[in-house]
């Protein structure tokens, strides 16, 4: 659990100093997750201690949102003038958005899945 | 005298970072059971009302949000290994990401763009202000992402985070509706699509339907991330 979680920080800290290094707009926690990735790929298998930080962390994914949204009451003023602009734009350009990307994704499928035993 | 000594428990605590800690903590929790209890509607989301009610508190107890922050940037650390975390779903389901590259990456492609331009394009159309439209471009970005996008476009980083949200919601709430439409069933495509408009929020929602749709909801995430913060830049300042 503990070997798990440093895991995680570590290829966190290496994205964060990699991107500065290359001065690349890349946000750490994602170059993180590229690298353990390559990790993984390299290595052949999830190791049982990153296992189980990884998936408890993924399981409470969305509280995680909670403290940076709530930043939006710094925005009262704004959103007060502007709400109706934001609820359109946000309902229709998500709408249009979703639809056509599961669209595309559709549209070159390359056919049913023929190991639909796994996973 | 007592007056005196409520308040000052009162400040002794509020300013102490626990209290809101533990709110969000106890907070969420509880919309979490209220969400169960309802019958589990995506358009009652527990995050959303775990927010609503933190905000409607700091307004009642007349708190200002870095003092909020200062209990609640425990939760908000862990965001970071958490995003790295999901290289683990996305390695497990990596036979199916091998044979699915092609659709992969023209959905990335095609589907980012679309969801900046639509963002800036229907904003300016309606009349939005120039503060809205740069909060509003990276509206489908995972949120570490989008707080970089919009300090680099010039955008409040704090309107950007919430309006993130706000589109993970919304996406949320309207997945059901799309795939209905659309008649599609396969969890790669609607975790795929899940994770590139409604980024992490998505992908949290995609877990809720199965490792596969919360992989692809992964990738996804990831993948448009990584393309938007190349492709928004560029789009904003051809459009502004």
């Amino acid at each position: 659990m503990l070997l798990g979680f440093l895991i995680l920080l570590s290829c966190q800290l290496a994205g964060e100093w990699l991107m500065l290094v290359l001065g690349l707009p890349i946000p750490g926690p994602v170059a993180g997750m590229l690298i353990l990735f390559a990790g993984l790929l390299w290595y052949g298998e999830v190791p049982a201690a990153l296992r189980f930080p990884a998936e408890g962390l993924i399981r409470y994914l969305t509280l995680l949102f909670v403290p940076a949204g709530v930043g939006l009451v710094q925005h009262f003023e704004l959103l007060g003038n502007e709400w109706l602009v934001v609820a359109l734009t946000l309902v229709s350009s998500t709408f249009l958005t979703m639809l056509a990307t599961a669209m595309i994704f559709r549209a070159v499928y390359p056919g049913p899945e023929k190991d639909a035993a796994d996973g | 005298m007592d007056e005196l000594n409520v308040s000052s428990f009162w400040v002794y605590f509020a300013s102490g970072p626990l209290l809101w800690l533990v709110t969000t903590l106890a907070v969420y929790l509880a919309a979490v059971w209220l969400h169960r209890k309802l019958g589990g509607s995506p358009l009652l989301n527990p995050v959303m009302l775990t927010m609503f009610a933190i905000m409607g508190l700091l307004v009642l107890t007349n708190t200002d949000y870095d003092t909020y922050f200062e209990g609640a940037q425990f939760i908000h650390f862990l965001l970071g290994p958490a995003t790295v975390a999901l290289a683990v779903p996305v390695y497990d389901q990596l036979p199916r990401i091998r044979r699915l590259w092609l659709p992969i990456v023209s959905a990335c492609f095609v589907g980012g763009l679309i969801a900046v331009l639509t963002a800036v394009g229907i904003t300016l159309l309606l009349g939005g202000s120039e503060d809205l439209v740069l909060a509003m471009a990276p509206k489908s970005v995972t949120s570490p992402i989008a707080l970089g996008i919009a300090e680099q476009i010039g955008g409040y980083p704090s309107l950007a985070a919430g309006i993130v949200l706000l589109t993970g919601i919304i996406g949320c709430a309207l997945s059901p509706l799309v795939f209905r439409l659309l008649r599609q069933k396969d969890p790669a495509v609607q975790g795929f699509t899940l994770g590139l408009a409604a980024h992490g929020f998505g992908a949290a929602w995609a877990f809720q339907m199965g490792s596969l749709a919360g992989a692809f909801a992964g990738l996804a995430m990831a993948l448009t991330g990584v393309f938007s913060s190349v492709v928004i830049p560029l789009v904003v300042g051809l459009m502004l």
